[in-house]
């Protein structure tokens, strides 16, 4: 028993002297990076305040689960309901969302009624419900969609896609879907890469969509044109990357996830990290920010992470802010309709509002909902003061109200004065208003040469109609001073050796 | 016709009796007529002793001049300055020592292959070469702040055009005070050019040498002062 104690005394030192020694190198290693970041113009690293705070974390135990989770994929949120596909136990779960910090099981779905073989799921990785309330499970281990009322009765399965140019020993996998409002399957599966896989809402599978450009660099060309067949056989192919995960906004645009992209071809602009497809599938994200949307600028390995930001999911809010789930680093990267930064925050760990393994993001209003499916817990995240300023701002621009969000984001500039969109906010807002001299200064201080030159062409051409006046009258002085200095003198030359006056001298 | 009247008339002024005053005035003047008659002006400038150093001097000093007006004064649409890491020495070691390169290294070529100039005049010609960057950079500078992300085109197209016009005076200068055909000229200018990449590989050689000899003696130093 003595002994006992003299252990854990000794240890009680040790820990406190480690402490001690270790605490200010931690201490500063904490205050360098800060939580929630942003980049300014010149892409230097902006410290920023919290523009989220976790709500809480939810655990299998929280949510009051017999059975834990295990690797949870995907997630839905439909009116006030959060759908959970734990993957690992072939099931998926609904939530009721009674606050961001109360959510409460209402029913664990792992079978269905109906239907022809299997009514049980195999690793369920995604799921959808229509506008109509209809379900739709990416029901992966069994190779196929699955249709469902809201009863749970068997309403249709969708399977491989019949296209001649599919290798025909490739199982289906699907791993993502989306529904529009017609009820039409958008689908991500595993080893299909010409895009997104598109049915009909009869389940006949109508085509792909929406392939990511093919991004190769001309020495491999090069040196692919010379290599043998077993070379090339073993060199990398050329072939569009598979999306990692698709949203549907309010508008009915497919946001789809890149997340294998290289680095360079990030920075590069061949490669997206997002990507926002319309109808026939082409790429319509607005990037009019300094800097492309790819999350994090610098790669530089560090705390056993390299590479760029790996995006596994994204979520668009009604405002078309979107915020998108790195994995990599386990941060998440808010963008404003511009395709500009709007905030970046979390990390890799074990601390709330840290992650280990995050595979899906969804909203509630400006709250945000992420799926750890290491971890198997779910962050709520709900805005702080700021980040509802932030938010206010940028809706009340969009309403047309320019004088209120002039004040939200002159407010947003108080609170931080590193952010670099309240300046230009401000300035959109003066803008609209037609202070055009105001504008051009908060523009002219984050280098916004676009937004400056339509200010600027503004203040230029009032201007020029207020002193059109004196305008004239300098152009034409400039003209006519000259000319008139040449007439004189020519006049007096004329006077001088004039004929009458000298033959009158003479005379 | 009107030019090369007065062309004719300033060389017909020369006067033995000017004061350094005038002769200084006369000889800034001059640089205009280089840089609109560059054949004729560049073989007067040595030949007919219309060019001083003062006044390339003060051509030079004006450059370096513009070129720092210039990151504070042009409008951020064109041009957008780090200031954090901007180092003047460096940024102006940028005009000077390409400058010092081409002097010496042209005339470390020209005066083993028949070249009339000397090391002064080949510094001096090359100074009043360099006038059109002041001349039009300094107005584009102001015109600058005048613009539109739109209209930032001219800029550009002026701003380039500056260094080609004093690129070509460059070369034609050099041609003129070595009394070259302009086929040797060209094969100099490359010539002279080449002659500048290997000086940049011996300072590099020199330098690394150099501190690793230092390195040896000061280790050398602790060495002695840990033993002794």
């Amino acid at each position: 028993m003595r002994n006992n104690n003299f252990f854990i005394k000794t240890a009680a030192a040790v820990a406190a002297v480690a402490f001690t020694l270790f605490a200010p190198i931690t201490a500063y290693a904490s205050t360098e990076y800060g939580y929630t970041y942003n980049y300014d113009y010149w892409g230097d690293v902006q410290e920023s305040a919290d523009f989220y705070n976790v709500c809480k974390v939810f655990t299998s135990s929280d949510l009051g689960l017999d059975v834990k989770l295990k690797s949870p994929q995907g997630m839905f949120l439909y009116r006030d309901s959060i759908f959970i596909c734990d993957s690992g136990n072939n099931r998926i779960i609904e939530l009721k969302r009674n606050s961001a910090e109360n959510l409460e099981v209402v029913n664990i779905i792992d079978s269905f009624k109906g239907g022809s073989g299997e009514n049980t799921f195999n690793n369920p990785t995604d799921f959808a419900v229509s506008e109509d309330g209809n379900y739709f499970i990416a029901d992966q281990g069994n190779a196929r969609i699955l249709k469902l009322d809201k009863d749970l009765n068997f309403l249709l399965e969708i399977g491989k896609p019949d296209d001649n140019t599919l290798d025909p020993k490739l199982v289906f996998q699907p791993n993502k879907l989306v529904i529009d409002t017609a009820e039409r399957v958008y689908c991500i599966a595993t080893g299909i890469n010409k895009g997104l896989v598109k049915y009909e809402n009869d389940g006949t599978f109508s085509g792909f969509v929406g392939a990511t450009p093919v991004t190769f660099d001309w020495t491999d060309y090069i040196w692919k044109k010379f290599a043998s067949q077993e070379q090339r056989a073993k060199m990398v192919s050329f072939v569009p990357t598979e999306y990692s995960n698709i949203f549907i906004d309010h508008e009915g645009f497919i946001y789809a996830t890149n997340g294998t992209a290289k680095g360079e071809d990030l920075k590069a602009g061949k490669a997206d990290a997002v990507r926002k497809l319309n109808l026939v599938g082409s790429n319509i994200l607005v990037q009019n920010g300094e800097y492309r949307v790819y999350g994090d600028l610098y790669f530089g390995s560090g705390g056993g992470y390299e590479g760029p930001s790996q995006f596994t999911d994204v979520t668009v809010m009604d405002n078309d802010i979107y915020t998108c789930l790195d994995k990599n680093r386990g941060r998440l990267f808010g963008y404003d309709d511009q395709g500009r930064m709007v905030f970046a925050f979390g990390g890799n760990g074990n601390m709330d509002g840290y992650f280990r393994q995050p595979s899906a993001i969804e909203h509630y209003g400006h709250e945000l909902y992420v799926l750890d499916s290491l971890d198997c817990s779910i962050t709520s995240f709900v805005p702080t003061e700021f980040g509802n300023l932030v938010y206010d701002a940028i809706e009340k621009f969009d309403q047309g109200d320019y004088v209120g969000s002039g004040d939200a984001w002159r407010e947003v500039m108080n609170q931080n004065g590193n952010y670099d969109l309240a300046y230009i906010g401000i300035g959109r807002a003066l803008l609209r208003q037609k202070q055009y001299k105001e504008a051009m200064r908060y523009f002219e201080l984050k280098y916004d040469a676009k937004n400056y030159s339509k200010a600027y062409k503004q203040y230029r051409k009032e201007w020029v109609e207020d002193h059109i006046v004196i305008i004239v009258i300098v152009i034409l002085a400039l003209f006519l001073i000259p000319s008139g200095i040449g007439r004189i003198k020519k006049i007096r030359h004329e006077i001088d050796t004039a004929d009458i006056f000298v033959s009158g001298r003479n005379g | 016709m009107f030019l090369a009247e007065t062309g004719e008339e300033m060389i017909a002024n020369i006067k033995p009796d000017m004061t350094i005053k005038e002769k200084y005035i006369d000889s800034l003047k001059f640089a205009l007529y280089c840089m609109t008659h560059p054949l004729d002006g560049f073989w007067d400038l040595t030949h007919e002793k219309r060019g001083t150093f003062a006044a390339a001097n003060t051509i030079l000093v004006l450059t370096l001049l513009i070129r720092i007006l210039k990151l504070r004064y042009t409008s951020f649409i064109i041009m957008t300055v780090y200031w954090e890491d901007l180092n003047i020495f460096l940024y102006l070691a940028s005009i000077l020592f390409p400058l010092s390169l081409w002097v010496v290294g042209n005339w470390g070529l020209t005066t083993l292959f028949d070249g009339k100039g000397k090391l002064g005049q080949v510094y001096m010609a090359t100074c009043y070469a360099l006038t059109p960057y002041p001349l039009i950079q300094f107005p584009l500078m102001v015109f600058s702040n005048f613009v539109t992300v739109e209209e930032s085109q001219f800029y550009s197209v002026l701003s380039a055009l500056s260094l080609v016009y004093a690129a070509i005076l460059v070369v034609v200068a050099m041609g003129q005070i070595h009394e070259y055909t302009a086929q040797k000229n060209i094969l100099f200018t490359v010539a002279t050019l080449f002659a500048m990449l290997v000086m940049i590989f011996i300072l590099m050689i020199f330098f690394s040498m150099i501190s690793q000899g230092v390195a040896y003696f000061i280790s050398l130093a602790r060495e002695l002062m840990f033993r002794i």
